[in-house]
């Protein structure tokens, strides 16, 4: 039986990336911490094991082999024989990248770049010799790294399981089809203890093996790896082939080895470029087998016992109703609205529950922000903290992976230019350290995420003149201070004096608001000169649903989304003004509203076109108040998102479409959208005029 | 004992052989429909389903060829009137007008549409070396929708690009 492993390929790359991250983070504690406990030590040494076990099973050699240097390292840390210096933690973290390149590439099943890798690993090299010599100590630790490159030859290996092997699962045929990977195998089974056929124990192991490995560059170490699972139950002994009857004693065997590698390789010409265009063509073989992989998510079991009990109590509710449709009589009426009460309260809380399963906290996209803003204040010598706060705050999964860029923008602008240098601090009478706050929490039916800083705050005059100067704006517009902050959202403009390479090319926040409102978010800045900026992103929580309130307009029915409804009111006609032509405007209290016609928009026949006594939802989009005509409000309902774009493509002043109670399609409007496309039309429509 | 009688209706019919033939012959097999006068023909692999006409949701400021989107099993399908589409003037909608619902996913498209025709008339039957260029005097049927013309008898049946069809392209243009 063959075990399709590349099913478990995904499984192993998205452990391999935790595992990553668990390193990152333990390395970036021990590094501001300035100490290391054992127990951080050990969990970056489980994670790097897991690593390098995992790729060993799965043959991405290239992977194995550099976690193991990795994890050479990290024993000796563990064992106490070498301290973590600052150099070799910088070293790890650059290791940690290095992986999850290599994994990322393994992913997209491509062929891992391997330069890098070997880069690291003469560096681990390096660190492990000077340490050696400094130590002067008299145990000699052999730089296994070496090892793996230099060491190279022919193997015997003796293998003789014990009786029992094949009851643990294990199968010898994989290990020896693992070896093969290795180099040119081959094998000779002996048969000296297997009994008579009558004694025959069919699932008892008998047989042992003598193997020989032939062409490989592999070391000993990688050889025994291989029978890592089954060494408490077999004898395993690895000898090099041409010394086996020479020396017995395996260290000397190994120094006389490391000695001359030259030799070894020399009598097999092929030696060194064989394995190389095998994992190659290995590769290939994976390659053609690309399929879009499907992401999946970690739930905690209580979540998944809660929608269990739901679909418990769903499935009680479901057979009390069929029992009552059964014989049904006017009798049972009560009955039967109490029972669809249930089904109603019982729906809802499956679907919250299920939504709570795409949740995840939000520290998945903070997470990777402490390693940056070390990596960034090094780079650009500024002092910064990161605080960070409201990490558990729950959010949808795809809004999640959709934020996190947009994030790591606001952030590296923040310190680029947000933070001053430490001089300019102490000269304002600010701590030396800059801080970065970054803060999630829920406020209503949205997400709120903050990124603060306390440097130099927006500079409204700079950003104005800024904007005349790219011709953004005429130099006579009146701005308020928000409308100024969202200039720098505008393409093209950068404050920045100088391009640096972490930000200021002038792409970025254009992008950054682009993407945030394409999630049906809005972003808020908060500006204080020499006291800081705060950048405030309110996101939806979820994608899939949206509380909307359905109207009508002619035969059709819109769905407005409920968060940007400010009020709806009938129109007072003593309260409606026409102004500069034909724009309508209604007096909301203080507020000017101006009135859409969504029929005109539209482009459909309304019933009632006379402004007089007319319905208008008054609805708030990218910080504007508009009021809509419609012709009648009908219900609130929640209502599940459906992609226009996924057959046809966006359509403007529409968010997406839903199906309604009766299965007929309803539009979600687009507000900020619906705004921009009804002002670009009625600019449209006076220049028709004038012309 | 039993002798199994094999009724005479299936081994006369000319119907049952006809239908026999469809499937054995080589080539490929394309859906014809019909609009207005017109015979057009789609492969009838990328064909999904048909469906009776019911009238769709109007998406707003869309060309006049896009009548609405419309509910299939929960996903959200744009329906597209090929009279209009081709310029062969309006029509009711009628009993027998249906939506031919076309789905089609290679690199280049991944969509699914419907399209409304007057009707859907036969399967047609046509090899490769069959299917005849077609005249490039242009006509209302903007020609990149075309991929060859068949003759049927003494009808000609208009193959149709489906990919082409799926595009889009008139809608972006229009916009």
């Amino acid at each position: 039986m063959t075990i399709d492993m590349e099913q478990f390929y995904d499984i192993f790359f998205e452990e391999s990336l935790e595992g990553l991250d668990v390193m990152e983070q333990s390395l970036l504690a021990i590094s501001s911490s300035g100490e290391s406990d054992s127990e951080t030590i050990n969990t970056i040494f489980r994670a790097a094991h897991s690593i390098k076990g995992g790729s060993g099973t799965f043959g991405f050699t290239s992977v194995s082999k550099f976690t193991h240097v990795l994890e050479t390292l990290l024993d000796e840390v563990r064992e106490g024989e070498r301290v973590l210096t600052e150099e070799s933690i910088e070293l790890l973290l650059r290791s940690c990248d290095c992986l999850r390149t290599m994994i990322f590439a393994l992913q997209a099943r491509n062929t891992p770049n391997l330069e890098q890798s070997t880069q690291l690993i003469e560096a681990f090299n390096r660190i492990s010799q000077s340490e050696d010599m400094s130590n002067d100590s008299t145990e000699s630790n052999p730089p296994q790294s070496a090892e793996a490159d230099s060491d190279s030859g022919d193997w015997v290996i003796t293998f003789i399981p014990d009786a029992g092997i094949l009851q643990t699962g294990n199968e010898p045929l994989r290990l020896f089809k693992e070896l093969e990977t290795l180099g040119v195998l081959s094998c000779e089974a002996s048969v000296t203890n297997m009994p008579d056929i009558d004694d025959l124990v069919p699932d008892q192991c008998c047989l042992s093996w003598r193997l020989e490995l032939k062409q490989s560059d592999t070391d000993r170490e990688e050889i025994l790896e291989i029978f890592d699972w089954v060494i408490d139950e077999c004898e395993v002994d690895v000898q090099p082939l041409e010394s086996k009857t020479v020396n017995k004693d395996t260290s000397g065997v190994e120094e006389s080895l490391t000695e001359s590698p030259s030799e070894s390789t020399s009598s097999e010409p092929p030696a060194a470029s064989t394995p190389a265009p095998k994992e190659a063509s290995n590769e290939q073989e994976v390659r053609t087998n690309t399929t879009a992989s499907a992401s999946s998510i970690r739930v905690g079991i209580d979540k998944v016992d809660n929608l269990f009990n739901l679909v418990g109590e769903l499935v009680i509710t479901q057979s009390m109703l069929s029992e009552l449709g059964n014989n049904f009589d006017m009798s049972k009426l009560e009955k039967l609205s109490n029972g669809l009460e249930q089904l109603l309260q019982n729906t809802k809380e499956m679907q919250e529950s299920v939504m709570r399963i795409r949740m995840l906290p939000i520290s998945f996209a903070f997470n990777r922000f402490p390693r940056m803003i070390r990596d960034l204040s090094v780079k650009i010598d500024k002092k910064v903290e990161l605080i960070i706060q409201g990490e558990n705050t729950e959010l949808d999964k795809t809004v999640m992976e959709k934020i996190s860029d947009p994030l790591v923008h606001l952030v590296r602008n923040a310190i680029d230019h947000g933070i001053e240098t430490s001089e300019e601090r102490v000269a304002k009478d600010k701590p030396e350290e800059g801080n970065i706050r970054l803060n999630a929490y829920h406020q209503g039916g949205n997400i709120v995420i903050e990124v603060g800083d306390d440097g130099k705050g927006l500079n409204k005059e700079v950003i104005f003149n800024k904007a005349v100067e790219k011709g953004l704006i005429e130099r006579e517009t009146q701005l308020t201070e928000p409308e100024i902050f969202d200039l720098i959202f505008q393409p093209g403009f950068s404050t920045a004096h100088q391009v640096s390479d972490i930000s200021g090319r002038g792409v970025g926040m254009d992008v950054v608001k682009r993407n945030i409102k394409s999630l049906g978010g809005r972003i808020l800045i908060e500006s204080e000169v020499d006291i800081g900026t705060t950048i405030k992103v309110h996101l939806p929580l979820t994608l899939a649903i949206l509380d909307g309130q359905l109207v009508r307009v002619g035969q059709e029915v819109y769905v407005v989304p409920l968060l940007s409804i400010v009020e709806s009111l009938q129109i007072k006609s003593e309260l409606v003004n026409r102004v500069s032509g034909d724009i309508l405007l209604y007096r909301l209290r203080e507020d000017n509203v101006p009135i859409i016609r969504i029929y005109e928009e539209f482009g459909i026949e309304a019933e009632n076109t006379d402004i007089d006594n007319a319905l208008l939802v008054v609805v708030e989009g990218d910080g504007q108040k508009v009021g809509l005509l419609v012709d009648e409000l009908l219900a609130q309902q929640q209502v599940v998102i459906k992609s226009l774009e996924s057959n046809y493509k966006r359509v403007e002043g529409i968010s997406g479409a839903t199906i309604l109670g009766d299965g007929s399609v309803s539009m979600i409007l687009d507000i900020p959208g619906l705004i921009s496309c009804a002002s670009k039309r009625s600019r449209k429509c006076s220049r028709r005029r004038a012309a | 004992m039993n002798k199994i009688e094999v009724p005479d209706q299936f081994v006369d019919n000319n119907e049952f052989q006809l239908e026999g033939i469809d499937f054995i012959t080589s080539g490929d097999q394309y859906l014809t429909f019909t609009l207005g006068e017109e015979n057009y023909g789609i492969d009838i692999l990328v064909v999904s389903e048909i469906r009776g006409w019911d009238s769709p949701t109007l998406i707003p400021n869309a060309p006049s060829h896009m009548k609405g989107v419309t509910n299939l099993r929960g996903a959200i399908v744009p329906i597209i009137d090929l009279r209009i589409l081709f310029h062969l003037g309006h029509s009711d909608y009628k009993p027998t007008t249906v939506v031919i619902v076309i789905s089609l996913s290679n690199e280049h498209v991944d969509r699914t549409m419907g399209f409304v025709v007057d009707s859907v008339s036969d399967v047609l039957n046509a090899n490769e070396n069959e299917v005849k260029s077609h005249a490039a005097f242009g006509g209302s049927v903007s020609p990149h929708y075309v991929d060859g013309l068949v003759n049927v008898g003494e009808d000609i049946v208009t193959l149709l690009n489906v990919e082409q069809l799926l595009s889009l392209e008139e809608d972006n243009a229009e916009h």
